[in-house]
C-alpha cells in the first residue's frame, strides 16, 4: 500500500503541508488517528455516559434509599427496606400479572406476525414487497397515543365493534365473554381483554420485522426439499420453517415482552383498575411520592429483561435483529 | 433463477397475511372518519353526521398551538443534537476497530431497548438528586438521548457501504481532512442522515412515556393528547388533533423510506 509506505517514511511530504490552523489540524488527524477517534467518540460517549448511564445509576441508588412513613421525606441512607416492601403480596401480584400479560401478548403477536412475515419474505416481490414493508413500517411509526385512542373508539360500548357484532347477530358472544371472570368486565374498554388487544396491536410491527428478516434467510429450496421428501405442509412448518424462524421470533419477543413490561399508558387508558408494573412505578413516584419504591419496582423489569436477553443470546436471537 | 420465483402462495396464507395487515391499518383509518363526526359526547358508530366545523374549532384553540409549538421546538433541537452525536459515533464505530466497540453500540441502543419508563424515571430521579428544575431543556435531554440510536443506525448502515478507499483516494489527491469530509464523506452519507433525522424527528414528536417524567407542567402534543384521553374535555378536538398527528408523522416516514430505498436495493443486489 502506498499509504503505508508513505507513513513509514520519515519525511512523507508528497505535497507541501497546506499550512495554517486548519492544515495543521488536518495533518494531526491523519498522523494520529487515535486522536481523531477520541475526538469523535468523546461527545456521544460523554452525553450517553453522563445523561443516560448517570441517570440509571441515580435510579439504582434511589432504590436503596427509603421513605419515612410519617413525614413522607426520603431518607438518604443505605437500606434494603424498600426491596423488602417490594416483596409484599400485593406487589408480587402486580409483577405476576404483568409478566403473564407480557407472555400472552408475545405469544399472540408471534402467531399474528408469522403469516405476514412469511408472505412478505417468500412470496411478495417488487411492488408488493415495498407495500408490505411500508404496511408494517407505517403502523410502527404512527403515533403511539393515536393508536391507543383509535382502540378506545373501537372498543367503546357505543363503538364500531359492538355495532359490527350487533349487525352480525353475535352480541351474545361478546356478552358471554365479558361475563367471564378476570378477562371480562363492563365493556371491552375496561377489561383485560381490551388491554391485551391493544398491547398486541401496538407491538405487533416489532415482531413482524425480525421474523421477516429471519425468514428471508431461509432458502426456498429447503421448503421444497422437505415436501419432496414427503413431509406434509404441517410437518414442513414444524420441522423446517419454525426452527429456522425461531431466532427471529425470539428477537421480536424481546421487544414485545420488554415493551409490555414497562408500559403504563395502555393499561391506564384501556383496562381495569388493577395495576401493572409500569402503573405501579408511575403512581409510586407521582401521587405517592415514594421514589425509592418506584425505583425498586423498575429494577424488576431490568432483571427480568436481563435474564431474557441472556436466554435470547444463547438461542442466537441477536443475529436476527 | 431460483425455483421458488412466481410460485403461488396458499390461499390460507394470503388471507392470514391480508387480515394481519388490515388489523394494523383499519384502526388508524378510523381516526380519519371520527375527525368529521358531528357527535360531541360519545364515540358512537356510525357517526350521526359529518361536518368540518371541528377543524375551525381546533384551529382557534391556543392550548393546541402551544403544545404543537413546544413539540416542534423540542423535536428540532433533539434531532439536531442526535444528528451530531449519532453521526460521530457511527463514523468512529464503522471506520475503525478499537477495544470496546461492541460496548459502544450497546450503549447507544440501550435507551431504546430498555422500557421507556425506566429511562423516564431514571432521568427524573437524576434531576431530583441534582436539583435541576423541569424546563424545555430537561425534555430535550431525554429526547436527544433516545434519538441518537435512530441516526446512528442509519449512518452506520451507510458507512458500511461507503468504501474506505474513496477517502484515501481523496487524501491522495491532495484534499485535507476537512475537504474530504465536505466533498466526499458528507455527500455520501447525506441522504442517510436526512432519513435518520426525519425518523428522529418523528420519534421525538411522538414520544410520551419519557416526556411525562421530564416535562413537569409543560405540554407537548402527546402529553396534551394523554391528558385528553384521561380527562376528556372536548372529544371532537381530540379527534382532529389525532388525525393531524397521524399525518405529521406519516410524511417524514414516507420521505425517509424514499430517501434510503434506492441505496438499500443496491446493497441488497449483491446478496
Amino acid at each position: 500500500m502506498i499509504i503505508a509506505a508513505v507513513q513509514s517514511h520519515p519525511t512523507p511530504a508528497i505535497l507541501p503541508g497546506s499550512g495554517g490552523m486548519r492544515g495543521a489540524l488536518s495533518d494531526l488527524f491523519w498522523r494520529r488517528p487515535k486522536f481523531l477517534l477520541t475526538l469523535m467518540l468523546a461527545p456521544p460517549l460523554l452525553w450517553l455516559g453522563i445523561v443516560y448511564i448517570g441517570s440509571l445509576f441515580a435510579l439504582l441508588l434511589q432504590s436503596f434509599f427509603s421513605i419515612d412513613e410519617f413525614s413522607g421525606l426520603i431518607n438518604r441512607e443505605f437500606t434494603l427496606k424498600t426491596y423488602g416492601d417490594l416483596l409484599q403480596a400485593a406487589n408480587l401480584d402486580i409483577i405476576l400479572r404483568t409478566v403473564t400479560m407480557a407472555a400472552l401478548v408475545t405469544l399472540a403477536s408471534a402467531i399474528i406476525a408469522f403469516p405476514i412475515a412469511y408472505y412478505a419474505a417468500r412470496y411478495a416481490r417488487g411492488r408488493w414487497k415495498a407495500l408490505f414493508y411500508l404496511g408494517v413500517m407505517l403502523p410502527l411509526w404512527s403515533s403511539y397515543l393515536v393508536k391507543i385512542y383509535a382502540w378506545k373508539l373501537i372498543l367503546a360500548k357505543e363503538g364500531i365493534l359492538t355495532w359490527l357484532l350487533a349487525k352480525l347477530n353475535l352480541l351474545w358472544l361478546l356478552d358471554t365473554w365479558l361475563s367471564l371472570p378476570i378477562v371480562g368486565g363492563n365493556s371491552l374498554s375496561v377489561s383485560f381483554t381490551g388491554t391485551f388487544i391493544v398491547f398486541v396491536y401496538v407491538w405487533l410491527p416489532f415482531m413482524i420485522l425480525p421474523v421477516q428478516a429471519a425468514l428471508e434467510r431461509v432458502p426456498g429450496n429447503l421448503v421444497e426439499a422437505s415436501s419432496d421428501l414427503g413431509a406434509s405442509p404441517g410437518q414442513t412448518f414444524r420441522n423446517v420453517l419454525f426452527p429456522l424462524a425461531l431466532p427471529g421470533i425470539v428477537a421480536g419477543s424481546i421487544f414485545t415482552f420488554s415493551l409490555t413490561l414497562g408500559d403504563y399508558i395502555i393499561p391506564q387508558i384501556i383496562g381495569t383498575s388493577r395495576l401493572f408494573i409500569g402503573q405501579a412505578v408511575y403512581s409510586q413516584q407521582g401521587t405517592a411520592g415514594n421514589i425509592p419504591l418506584a425505583a425498586a419496582f423498575t429494577v424488576v423489569p431490568i432483571v427480568i429483561m436481563g435474564f431474557y436477553l441472556w436466554g435470547a443470546k444463547r438461542m442466537g436471537a441477536f443475529d436476527a435483529l | 433463477m431460483r425455483s421458488d420465483r412466481g410460485q403461488r402462495a396458499p390461499l390460507g396464507l394470503k388471507v392470514a397475511a391480508a387480515c394481519g395487515l388490515l388489523f394494523l391499518h383499519l384502526p388508524i383509518l378510523l381516526i380519519f372518519v371520527y375527525a368529521f363526526t358531528t357527535e360531541e359526547k360519545s364515540f358512537v358508530w356510525p357517526p350521526p353526521g359529518l361536518t368540518t366545523q371541528w377543524f375551525a374549532v381546533t384551529w382557534n384553540r391556543p392550548d393546541v398551538w402551544d403544545a404543537l409549538s413546544l413539540s416542534v421546538r423540542v423535536a428540532a433541537i433533539s434531532t439536531a443534537i442526535a444528528l451530531v452525536l449519532g453521526t460521530l459515533c457511527a463514523a468512529a464505530v464503522s471506520q475503525t476497530r478499537f477495544f470496546g466497540r461492541e460496548a459502544i453500540s450497546l450503549l447507544v441502543i440501550l435507551p431504546i431497548a430498555l422500557p421507556g419508563i425506566i429511562t423516564g424515571i431514571a432521568l427524573r430521579s437524576a434531576f431530583s438528586l441534582a436539583d435541576i428544575p423541569f424546563s424545555f431543556w430537561t425534555i430535550v435531554l431525554g429526547h436527544a438521548t433516545f434519538c441518537v440510536v435512530v441516526v446512528y443506525n442509519n449512518a452506520v448502515a451507510r458507512f458500511r457501504r461507503t468504501s474506505g478507499s474513496m477517502i484515501e483516494a481523496s487524501m491522495d489527491l491532495g484534499a485535507d481532512g476537512f475537504q474530504t469530509f465536505r466533498h466526499v464523506v458528507l455527500p455520501n452519507i447525506a441522504t442517510a442522515l436526512l432519513a435518520g433525522g426525519m425518523l428522529a424527528f418523528a420519534l421525538s414528536f411522538d414520544e410520551v412515556i419519557v416526556t411525562t417524567f421530564t416535562a413537569g407542567q409543560q405540554q407537548t402534543v402527546p402529553i396534551w393528547m394523554l391528558e385528553e384521553l384521561i380527562r376528556p374535555r372536548q372529544r371532537p378536538v381530540t379527534n382532529v388533533v389525532a388525525m393531524v398527528v397521524v399525518l405529521v408523522t406519516l410524511l417524514p416516514i414516507l420521505f425517509a423510506y424514499y430517501l434510503t430505498r434506492d441505496g438499500d436495493q443496491i446493497a441488497g443486489s449483491g446478496k
